[in-house]
């Protein structure tokens, strides 16, 4: 992807990048490969600097490179002239830094302000971080998850951000910088996403033992795929009775009482008004990863977290509950049913 | 034949210390070039501790989802990494030059607080101490709350809150035990260290200087020493402020930065960069210094734009307290704020330029040797133009939001801190090696040593760039297979071992040529500031007879005039001159009052880490032992004549 971001700049085939970005393709928290306006605006920006940055770098370097090369001591050089300064020469390469400085100064500043305006018609969205998993809760439909920030494609989104204990930091660089998320105050991101796709997010302020497990996924679905998604996340899960005999129901059973209900909800089944501080898990089976999106939702992820959650994510305040091994069967029989 | 003037041996508190010679002599030292040797030295040791633990951390990082380190451990490794580096290394290393030289370029026998150079010396040392003694009784663990599959171990219980230490996370309910108060405290005590050597220094250069040696006549170092000691006057009061309310916040329940509490975490950046961005430029200036001395000597030019550079220093020094928030473009301030501190970062650019523009000037049309120090300052400039580059990429704001956080800043930063500093450093260590020891260096290992350093440095922080734009993240115990930054991890890892083996070629040739080399002659490099008209290695009472400076580069004018062209010409009376120094420097002839040792400086620097430990631990007698040593410490020092003497011995 890196390739086509340099072939941009169709005369300057600057080979070692190119050598550089054939190692990395397809990485996905790469922040030069922009799937929206706002990393766009952000990416064109970083571009003019660099092409900049490189001609100054060639112009010094160069510079360095030929006087060590040209006034290197040879046997017949001359003592050198006692030069002492040139009064000329020194405004010279100061005006000009400040020039260029300027001129990118002007750009730099309009985009600060591009990115901060709220859009019209933006969806809002509330992000809350946690240690260590994001949860994004949407007021307009009443929707609360967590890990997997699902967006409509091709239509800017408003974030409202807040933390609930330290200081984390939001990052999906495909779509946009990072900003802070800071406990007590409430700081703003847009994303927008081009098309429909799967986005990484990540945590990028050092936030304690887990902090590099605080990842995230943003997906951005059709218009329709979005609404229909938005009518699932609105439903709340169906309780099983307890004349149910079925492997997920004894699931249901270890859920409500082997501990799990003091942190997590499952609307319809353990409803608790207030925040808790462990992800809602009504719609668990939708979201393709868990455990603050450090791992896939699978049975084989599941089963390592439920049988020791600090061994995945060192400080987490999920205990370990000394499941057995079948409680653990069935306790991930149940969470499959939470569609 | 020499008349120094011996310490009279009366008691006081205790005896007046009397040994020349053996471990006494040093403890109890007020010499400025001892005291500039072992700061030196105790600066190398904490390097090649840092050095262990960045190369822990990289055979962490070499694979994805690598469990060589748990979480903890490498939490802690680069939480005192830094620290290490920052507070331990680098403004130590800067202080040995500092306190060698100084005075020995504004031709002064000592500074002006010799007893007050110790102190600050030795609470270095003790503050260092201090905060290594976390591995040994520091704790440290998971969140309130939170639970941890393994014990932390004795490598997990160093503070592990960054050395940044932002709030709320560096705070007791985020990070419990007692590591961070460690991290805290130890800070706190290294801070006055420095800031007792700041003021020192200040009143050497305006109080000390020789006959002639007007300020605009001063050496370049001479000039950024001073600059730098303004910038640790005027930085380190805030944050010994921070890391106080962070210790209240810790230890007695005070909000300063708790929200909880009606505290506001941002506060805590706000003040941390507000030192910590003039904490860059402290870092940074002694090598601007080192390089601008070194470069007009084995360019046989004078530096391009003196006034230039000195007042770019300043400029630096001055707009570096007003960019203290681009460590904070992506943290909760408006995009006034953002777009503000996005310029004031670029105007500073503006005086960094000037001065790497007028220093290849200096070497454009000179005649270069390129002797190790020589080739460490080029290597300087050429690294350090990377850095400052990278840097200009963080002003954007908008291309910073998508870089802070990630490894492209710890490529940048290391850039500046490694490529920049240590590498004028390693130049300053090369250049002023014969003055201090009075043997020549091995050239052929130097120069191994430098291009090894080099080639490992680019290999170990130039990818970091790449792996930064890709994703990868500051302080990241581990990365994700599937972001596919293994490959570019594992050459970073091996650049770190070259660095690593770079550093122990530098250290044969130290020891080897300490010992074995040749002998220096006073005057090896045809340099040009007073330091070399002295003898090597550089006698007890430092100038025989006070200078007299006419010029700046004064010795240089001494050896050589300039013909029609402007090119320079050896004076005739050049080599008559160097054997009159060299006649004399080993023969003072005046009488010489050298300032005496005192045991009162490490007694008052001893009684400052039990204070700290009484604070950790909540103790009363340890806070009586502490209070007392400081009592004595004062008193002995308030009652003891700075020199005493009462007979005059001619030694033959």
């Amino acid at each position: 992807m890196l390739v086509i971001k340099i072939f941009k700049f169709k005369n300057l085939r600057f080979i070692p990048l190119i050598f550089l970005s054939a190692c990395i393709e397809n990485a996905p928290l790469d922040s030069l490969s922009p799937e929206g306006p706002y990393a766009r605006s952000i990416d064109e920006l970083f571009w003019i600097t660099f092409w900049i940055a490189v001609g100054v770098f060639v112009i010094v370097q160069g510079a360095l490179i030929l006087s060590v090369f040209v006034f290197k001591e040879k046997p017949e050089s001359p003592e050198p002239k006692q030069i002492h300064g040139n009064t000329k020469l020194e405004i010279l390469w100061t005006v000009i830094p400040v020039l260029i400085l300027a001129a990118i100064a002007v750009p730099t500043v309009q985009t600060i302000f591009d990115l901060a305006r709220e859009p019209e018609d933006a969806l809002k969205i509330e992000v809350i971080g946690h240690q260590w998993w994001f949860e994004y809760k949407y007021p307009d439909y009443g929707i609360t998850t967590a890990n997997v920030l699902v967006i409509p494609a091709d239509k800017p989104v408003r974030l409202e951000m807040w933390s609930n204990d330290v200081l984390h930091n939001y990052w999906v660089p495909k779509l946009n910088g990072k900003r802070y998320l800071v406990p007590g105050q409430t700081t703003y991101l847009n994303l927008h996403a081009d098309s429909p796709d799967e986005f990484w997010a990540q945590c990028g302020e050092y936030c304690g033992l887990s902090h590099s497990k605080m990842r995230g996924r943003v997906l951005s679905l059709s218009q329709k795929d979005f609404d229909n998604w938005v009518a699932n996340e609105q439903k709340n899960a169906t309780a099983f009775s307890n004349e149910d005999l079925s492997l997920a129901a004894e699931g249901q059973q270890v859920y409500l009482n082997a501990g799990c209900t003091q942190c997590h909800v499952v609307n319809g089944v353990w409803d608790v008004q207030g925040d808790r501080i462990a992800p809602n898990l009504t719609h668990f089976a939708v979201r393709n990863v868990f455990a603050g999106a450090a791992l896939e939702n699978n049975r084989e992820n599941l089963t390592r977290w439920l049988a020791n959650p600090a061994e995945v994510k060192p400080g987490t305040f999920m205990p370990n509950l000394e499941l057995t091994e079948s409680e653990i069967n069935a306790l991930i029989a149940y969470l499959e049913t939470l569609k | 034949m020499t008349k120094i003037i011996e310490p009279k041996k009366q008691s006081n508190i205790f005896r007046r210390p009397s040994s020349e010679t053996g471990i006494w002599s040093w403890i109890t030292t007020v010499d400025h070039k001892r005291i500039g040797i072992m700061y030196g030295y105790a600066a190398f040791f904490f390097l090649l501790i840092g050095g262990l633990e960045a190369l822990v951390l990289r055979i962490q990082l070499s694979q994805p989802d690598n469990n060589f380190l748990t979480a903890a451990e490498y939490n802690a490794m680069f939480t005192m990494h830094g620290t290490t580096m920052i507070f331990l290394a680098i403004m130590p290393i800067s202080a040995a030059f500092f306190n060698y030289l100084l005075p020995l370029q504004i031709g002064a026998r000592d500074v002006a607080f010799p007893r007050l150079n110790a102190l600050s010396f030795w609470i270095f040392i003790f503050g260092g101490a201090f905060l290594y003694s976390t591995f040994i009784f520091g704790t440290a663990g998971a969140p309130e709350g939170g639970y941890l599959a393994e014990e932390v171990g004795w490598l997990g219980s160093a503070p592990n809150g960054g050395w940044f230490g932002y709030q709320p996370n560096a705070g007791m309910k985020y990070s419990p035990g007692t590591a961070m108060d460690y991290w805290a405290i130890g800070l706190q005590i290294l801070g006055i260290a420095s800031l007792i050597s700041a003021f020192n220094f200040i009143t050497t250069i305006i109080n000390m200087r020789t006959e002639g040696m007007r300020f605009m006549r001063m050496p370049v170092f001479t000039w950024m020493t001073f600059a730098v000691s303004f910038l640790l006057a005027f930085s380190l009061p805030i944050i010994a402020i921070a890391l106080f309310y962070v210790t209240f916040d810790r230890k007695f329940g005070t909000t300063f930065f708790l929200t909880e509490g009606g505290g506001d975490p941002v506060l805590w950046q706000h003040l941390f960069w507000l030192f910590g961005h003039p904490e860059v430029y402290i870092l940074i200036l002694p090598a601007f210094g080192i390089v601008s001395e070194v470069l007009p000597t084995f360019s046989r030019k004078p530096l391009f734009g003196y006034a230039a550079i000195v007042f770019a220093g300043f400029g630096i020094a001055f707009i570096g307290f007003g960019v203290w928030a681009h460590h904070m473009f992506a943290s909760a301030i408006s995009p006034v704020a953002q777009a503000g501190f996005g310029l004031s970062t670029m105007v500073i650019a503006v005086p960094t330029g000037v001065k790497i523009f007028n220093w290849l000037g200096t070497i454009w049309g000179g005649k270069l040797k390129l002797n190790t120090p020589m080739l460490f300052s080029l290597g300087f400039i050429g690294m350090f133009v990377i850095g400052g580059l990278s840097g200009v990429t963080h002003s954007v704001v908008p291309a910073d939001t998508q870089q802070t956080d990630t490894y492209y800043v710890v490529a940048h930063f290391h850039y500046v801190l490694f490529g920049g500093a240590l590498f004028g450093i390693f130049s300053g260590l090369y250049y002023w090696f014969p003055k201090v020891w009075g043997k020549m260096y091995n050239e052929t290992l130097g120069k191994i040593h430098f291009w090894l350093m080099l080639i490992g440095f680019n290999l170990t922080f130039g990818p970091m760039h790449w792996l930064g734009l890709q994703g990868q993240v500051r302080r990241t115990w581990v990365y994700a297979e599937e972001t596919n930054l293994a490959f570019w991890n594992v050459v970073v890892t091996v650049g770190a071992f070259i660095i690593a083996v770079s550093i122990i070629v530098f250290m044969i040739n130290w020891i080897f040529s300490k010992r074995n080399g040749e002998e220096a002659p006073f005057d090896p490099w045809d340099a040009r500031t007073i330091e070399w008209t002295i003898p090597s290695p550089t006698p007890v009472w430092n100038f025989s007879k006070a200078p007299i400076v006419k010029s700046l580069d004064d010795f240089w004018h001494a050896k050589y005039s300039e013909d029609d062209e402007g090119r320079a010409v050896r004076r005739d009376s050049a080599d008559e001159l160097l054997q009159e120094l060299e006649e004399e420097g080993l023969n003072p002839s005046e009488n010489i009052e050298l300032p005496s040792p005192s045991y009162y400086p490490i007694i008052l620097a001893s009684g400052l880490p039990f204070l700290g430990y009484a604070v950790i631990y909540y103790s009363i007698p340890l806070a009586i032992i502490g209070s007392l040593l400081l009592l004595i410490g004062g008193f002995g020092w308030g009652t003891e004549p700075l020199e005493e003497h009462i007979e005059e011995s001619e030694n033959e």
